[in-house]
């Protein structure tokens, strides 16, 4: 080979990892738009969450069918990626399976391991499509997948069916030529691989020339398709790949049924209730409001949550709320959060600052009947295997409804005025907390 | 029954060994009033020596809490942790898993720091200890009974298997809902709806839960929270054929012990 191919790959790996950087760095900047949060919890707890669920993926296997499927492409992507590394040097080099020498007998054991994974994944993504778009299994069939997410979604597996494809039919054009005894495809004789040679009997009639067109086009085709799909990821829902794992890391790791404090509320309600001690309250810069309005009033994990998500729903199927109609939906709260983040981070990069763009999280994106249809039941923050929270948002942007705009349903506010007036949330009190032995 | 009133031991120069929480539900809704006379007739029975708050109690500010009024909330946490602290209060029992989820996780870091358990956890701790006897052949003996996890005792903080031992306590036969333990199904009480009408959705959320617990062929609906027998109480009056007459009991595992106890009468 001349150098030409050589630069060219080097032109083209550079430039997607450049857009990738870019990309991620622009990501990077809009999670820290977020307030900083108390995550609590020690190290070893935290590594013990990245092992369990990232890795270990412990929740996904509270439906063990979806668990299994999902493993098979989980396995093989970070698997087959080992087969990158190789095709990175080799482009960057100029050689052909830099490996098969290093690795003598164990290189065809080593592919063959992949090609059988990369048949699974192939034949679970199409189980994965028709799961989607044939069966009728709520989840994906919900209107808050209509347009781009559904789309999103079948692109992904069409891409990971092809990418896969790729691989197959070059290690297939590849033995082939090692076969003929054509050329560098000779060198380093690897024996026929597990799967690819199945499909060989698709490319007999080919000349060598073919062959070798074919295997090259191939060779192309899937190391730019991984490059193109390393830029697809962080545009997409499929960014869980790599979110999973800080996002397990940062987990919220309090009792689930414990609310965050509020440490400035706490010292203005000291002062008012007990001035003499108010001056040993803890004390903490003054935020500029209560509660979430907008995407920037949110903590930053918050927003890491939005682009880890990945749409699977395990959390509306779960949700009270959404299994009798009410329009919450715990997934769009998170899609609407991230779609909102990205409007924000869109203005930024017009702009370079944040631009006040008269919209808002609140009511442009998420509406009060969402916020007040939720019952707290943590059904949504149990089911969602990369520790995403959606209640944590709705609660904060219910904090900001009552404390900022003294938004609340009728009820809702005569219930305040029973608990400021009689301490409890009926109109009733005092005494009469001592006759319930009466009747 | 005398209400033994904390204020009352601390005027004898005593100090109870718990303090019994009623909460607000358990204080003034009639249903909830029974389960609060169920409990302190077991307390009574096992030689338990407690006391309440009585008028010093105060909603301790869950719901105003998750409606979103933080404000409120720190206003009844602070009077309560004060009224707690100044009594030297050490341990808790409730039988209100939004009291015990708030006490126990949302408290300490305001001041408050106390052993809070919920009744199912107490129940279970008495009967482990012998402190409270099942009688032979008690009213729940071979009934079919089925249990709704509150969210606030479940998923909140965990506690799945003691209702679950205090009912095996009372030889029923326990049917499990398909919903069950971390994937129980909510009330639709929670979060302050408790409080207001619910959105509007295609059904209501306790008639899909009650419908689920009818399924299993039950004829007692267990609970352990006053919020989640209100809703499923509700959800009974109003199922199908109900005008027939109930198709099954909502009871709390407090008062079906205290039905149960040796020496009582069912």
């Amino acid at each position: 080979m001349g150098l030409l191919p050589q630069i060219a790959f080097a032109l083209m790996t550079g430039l997607a990892v450049w857009l990738f950087a870019r990309r991620v760095s622009a990501i990077r900047r809009n999670i820290l738009l977020g307030r900083d949060e108390e995550l609590g919890g020690s190290r070893s707890e935290r590594l013990r969450n990245l092992l369990m669920q990232a890795l270990g993926q412990r929740r996904m296997f509270r439906n063990p069918l979806a668990a299994v499927l999902h493993l098979v492409i989980y396995a093989g992507f970070i698997i087959i990626n080992a087969e990158v590394l190789e095709i990175v040097l080799d482009g960057l080099l100029g050689t052909h399976r830099l490996f098969a020498p290093l690795l003598g007998a164990a290189y065809p054991v080593l592919i063959d391991g992949f090609e059988i994974l990369a048949a699974g994944v192939i034949a679970v993504c199409v189980v994965f499509l028709a799961r989607r778009n044939i069966l009728s299994i709520e989840r994906f069939r919900s209107s808050d997948l209509d347009g781009w997410p559904r789309r999103d979604a079948n692109i992904i597996l069409l891409a990971e069916i092809v990418l896969m494809a790729l691989f197959l039919t070059m290690n297939a054009c590849d033995t082939l030529l090692q076969a003929h005894g054509v050329g560098h495809y000779a060198d380093h004789p690897t024996g026929e691989f597990v799967v690819s040679s199945l499909l060989q009997p698709l490319l007999a009639g080919l000349s060598d020339d073919g062959l070798t067109a074919i295997e090259r086009l191939c060779w192309w085709l899937h190391i730019a398709g991984i490059l193109a799909f390393l830029n697809y990821l962080p545009r997409s829902k499929h960014l869980h790949i790599l979110l999973a794992f800080p996002n397990a890391w940062y987990v919220r790791l309090a009792p689930a049924g414990r609310m965050p404090n509020m440490p400035e509320v706490q010292r203005e309600v000291l002062y008012a209730l007990d001035p003499l001690l108010a001056s040993s309250a803890p004390v903490d810069a003054t935020p500029t409001r209560f509660g979430a309005r907008d995407v920037a009033d949110l903590g930053w994990k918050n927003l890491m949550d939005a682009y880890s998500c990945t749409e699977c729903g395990r959390c509306t199927a779960a949700c009270p709320a959404s299994q009798t109609g009410k329009k919450l939906s715990p997934r769009r709260i998170m899609m609407a959060t991230r779609d909102r983040l990205e409007e924000v981070g869109a203005g930024i990069d017009r702009t370079g600052a944040v631009v006040d763009d008269g919209r808002s999280l609140l009511r442009d994106h998420i509406s009060e009947e969402e916020l007040r249809a939720c019952t707290t039941c943590n059904a949504c923050v149990t089911e969602c295997p990369v520790g995403i929270s959606p209640l944590d948002i709705i609660l904060r942007m219910r904090r900001y409804l009552v404390m900022e705009e003294g938004s609340a349903p009728q009820e809702w506010t005569m219930m305040f005025g029973n608990v400021e007036s009689s301490f409890a949330p009926w109109k009733i009190g005092g005494e009469e907390r001592e006759t319930w032995a009466e009747g | 029954m005398g209400i033994p009133i904390m204020s009352e031991w601390q005027a004898r120069g005593e100090a109870p060994d718990v303090l019994f929480w009623v909460g607000c539900a358990g204080s003034f809704d009639p249903r909830a009033r029974r389960v609060t006379k169920a409990l302190a007739a077991i307390l009574e029975h096992a030689d338990v020596r407690y006391a309440v708050l009585g008028r010093e109690e105060m909603c301790t500010g869950d719901p105003v809490r998750r409606a979103g009024n933080e404000f409120l909330f720190q206003m009844m946490a602070h009077q309560n942790i004060k009224t707690l602290n100044g009594y030297g209060v050490k341990r808790i029992v409730t039988a209100c898993p939004h009291c015990f989820n708030t006490l126990r996780n949302e408290y300490p870091e305001l001041g408050g720091d106390y052993e809070v358990m919920h009744h199912a956890e107490f129940l279970q701790r008495l009967l482990d200890e012998g402190r409270i006897r099942i009688r032979e052949g008690g009213p729940f003996r071979g009934r079919k009974v089925t249990y709704h996890d509150s969210c606030y005792l479940g998923r909140a903080n965990g506690v799945y298997e003691a209702p679950r031992r205090v009912l095996e306590a009372l030889d029923a036969s326990l049917a499990e809902m398909g919903r069950c333990r971390s994937r129980g199904l909510c009330c639709g009480a929670g979060g302050a709806q408790m409080f207001k009408e619910e959105e509007k959705g295609e059904r209501r959320i306790n008639r899909e839960r009650t419908d689920e617990a009818l399924a299993t062929g039950a004829s007692v609906i267990a609970a352990a929270c006053p919020f989640c027998n209100t809703m499923l109480t509700d959800g009974v009056k109003s199922a199908p054929g109900a005008d027939k007459g109930d198709p099954a009991e909502v009871l709390d595992i407090a008062e079906m012990i205290a039905a149960s106890l040796e020496g009582g009468h069912s």
